[in-house]
């Protein structure tokens, strides 16, 4: 046992000396979190917007005044003709337009059926379909206004209620699923490279003809970058918290035993990739690049994984950190306990033993 | 428990049909100083790995200190000190602390580690750089310093594996100077070595050539029997009948 505390004291001066390691393990989840968070949702703020209003009523001001309101929307122009909205378009730089007929206001005042077109540069198809979707909430909740106790029979009204995340906030999406990113990355990169820098070194060599066995080796190695993944997963979460806004919903300390369960799954992996490779750069290239594309790819926070032909949904099962993804918004946004995320939770831990399993027996063979 | 600090007998590795360690015996005594050497590719480091319990043996009978290779590697490597061509110190750790990371994977204590590395620093004269990062000392310094603490749990038997690979003549002189210690204090050398003035330095030495022990005797039995005026001409005759392609 002292044996072993020595050997992770060790570990942890490795560390805190090499500015290399520390910036893969501090500065990239902080950096990932704060660029996937701000930087890249698909989330669409202050599009811009022609307003076409051949109506020029009362009601059909009010509306447009609500669109202007909404944090979505930049109205470009509001007195353009029809043939305008096309150039526009073509310029790229408006995204969206809305037509209001003649006669808007006293069709929504009698009762008839008032119609607006809504008109969206479809060459983005996802945007289209978000910018037309933001429009078409605006209107029912101006019609919610004017006429609350509306009551037309026969009239199907779709009430959506976005569940979880009511502002469709983008970011709920992309955090759990960097935190899958960015545990994967750095725990099987720092493992894989600290370990294969003893290979290089030779020092490895001193360690297996010491009395200290293989076996603790390996677990001397695990211990500190636990440790230290452990507490970038808490920087993750307070980021994500207090920056970017996201609850956790569910158990925190759930939260944390599925993580570590997920880091060993890492840390086991790191150690496979640093039994088969020879040098620090290749280990660091094959778990920075050979993790991070499997992972943006098929944990599905990006690409949904329902929408992939079966041989990449099969693949994307094998991957430790599609599982993670799942229990991390389970209990991340929608607040749920182990009851409903066992099955999950039983494949990961499944998956941790596995490559645990294989990763320690790899490393004591290539040894002898 | 034999007198013997390493017994060797038809010791084999055979890796397919390829026999990377020929069937060589021999024994080693307690506090000598054993130089084993022979061209690259001749099996030395094949034939110390199996010696120090890093792989098995592919038939033959071999003890280090007392213990069988086959089945007490664990024994065999709390009783014996390793130090290899490649420097293995830790570069971001200073002098003490590498003295403590060793020590402490033997089991030292800590009243004996600060003892011995007390001692160590004191004895190499490292006072001034005992908290310095090792990787800003000088290589002769480094090579010093991983041959003490690869003995610091006063170990039966040391292994060096070109302990002086790209050392200047001088810090070699010095480096064979703690080897005589070493071995005066009772701890047996086994070093291999490409260093012709180190073989002479040895007590007794053997040549590998293609996997087999060719000759061993003392260095001054050697050059007699050789007709050679130096360890020099002594390896040249040996080496030439090699077979075997250097790696």
């Amino acid at each position: 046992m002292k044996q072993f505390m020595v050997f992770v004291r060790k570990e942890f001066y490795h560390v805190f000396r090499d500015r290399r390691t520390l910036l893969i393990l501090f500065g990239l989840p902080v950096m990932q979190i704060l660029l996937f968070g701000y930087a890249l949702t698909t989330e669409i703020k202050n599009a811009e917007i022609i307003v076409v209003d051949h109506a020029g009523d009362a009601a059909s001001q009010q509306l447009t005044t609500m669109i202007a309101a909404s944090k979505y929307f930049d109205i470009n122009a509001s007195d353009k003709s029809d043939e305008d909205i096309y150039k526009a378009f073509k310029k790229g730089k408006v995204k969206c337009a809305v037509v209001f007929p003649i006669g808007f206001g006293n069709d929504l005042l009698n009762g008839e059926v008032a119609q607006i077109q809504i008109i969206a540069d479809a060459s983005d198809p996802n945007t289209a379909k978000t910018l037309t979707n933001y429009l078409t909430a605006i209107t029912a909740e101006y019609q919610q206004q004017i006429n609350p106790t509306a009551n037309i029979p026969m009239r199907i009204e779709p009430v959506t209620r976005m569940l979880y995340n009511p502002e469709l906030n983008g970011s709920m999406n992309f955090v759990p699923g960097v935190m899958a990113l960015v545990l994967m990355i750095i725990c099987t990169t720092l493992t894989s490279v600290s370990i294969v820098r003893e290979k290089e070194m030779g020092t490895m060599e001193i360690l297996l003809v010491s009395p200290f066995k293989p076996t603790y080796v390996v677990l001397a190695k695990a211990v500190p970058y636990l440790a230290l993944s452990l507490i970038d997963l808490i920087i993750i979460l307070l980021l994500a918290v207090v920056a970017l806004n996201m609850p956790i919903r569910g158990s925190i300390i759930l939260l944390l035993l599925e993580s570590t369960l997920f880091i060993i799954s890492c840390l086991s992996l790191g150690l496979l990739i640093s039994s088969v490779t020879r040098s620090q750069q290749t280990a660091m290239m094959v778990s920075m690049m050979g993790m991070m594309l499997p992972t943006i790819l098929f944990t599905g926070f990006i690409f949904p994984l329902e929408n992939m032909p079966w041989p990449l949904q099969f693949i994307s099962n094998l991957l430790p950190s599609r599982w993670f993804y799942v229990i991390v918004k389970a209990v991340m946004l929608k607040g749920l306990g182990i009851g409903v995320i066992w099955k999950e939770t039983l494949v990961l831990a499944g998956m941790t033993v596995l490559l645990l399993t294989i990763s320690i027996k790899s490393f004591k063979t290539r040894l002898s | 428990m034999s007198e013997k600090a390493i017994v060797c007998k038809d010791l084999t590795k055979r890796f397919g049909d390829f026999f990377a360690v020929n069937h060589i015996s021999f024994d080693v005594d307690q506090g000598e100083i054993f130089g084993f050497l022979g061209a690259n590719g001749a099996g030395k480091t094949t034939a110390m790995r199996m010696l120090c319990g890093l792989s098995y043996p592919t038939s033959g009978e071999a003890s280090v200190a007392g213990y069988n290779v086959f089945k007490q590697q664990e024994d065999i490597k709390r009783n014996i000190g390793y130090m290899s061509q490649k420097f293995s110190l830790y570069e971001s750790l200073t002098v003490r602390e590498n003295i403590r990371f060793y020590g402490g994977v033997y089991g030292l204590s800590d009243k004996q580690l600060k003892e011995k590395g007390d001692e160590l620093i004191t004895k190499l004269g490292m006072e001034k750089e005992a908290k310095m990062m090792v990787g800003s000392l000088p290589l002769g310094w480094k090579q010093k310093l991983a041959f003490s603490v690869a003995i610091i749990h006063q170990p039966r038997i040391v292994f060096l594996d070109e302990p002086t690979g790209g050392v200047d003549p001088v810090t070699r002189r010095q480096f064979w100077d703690l080897i005589y210690d070493a071995a005066d204090s009772g701890i047996t050398v086994f070093v291999t070595t490409h260093y012709m003035d180190e073989a002479e330095y040895c007590n007794r030495i053997s040549v590998m050539v293609d996997g087999r022990i060719d000759a061993l005797d003392t260095p001054a039995n050697l050059k007699q029997q050789f007709e050679a005026a130096s360890m020099n001409e002594v390896f040249y005759a040996l080496a030439r009948t090699a077979k075997r392609s250097a790696d």
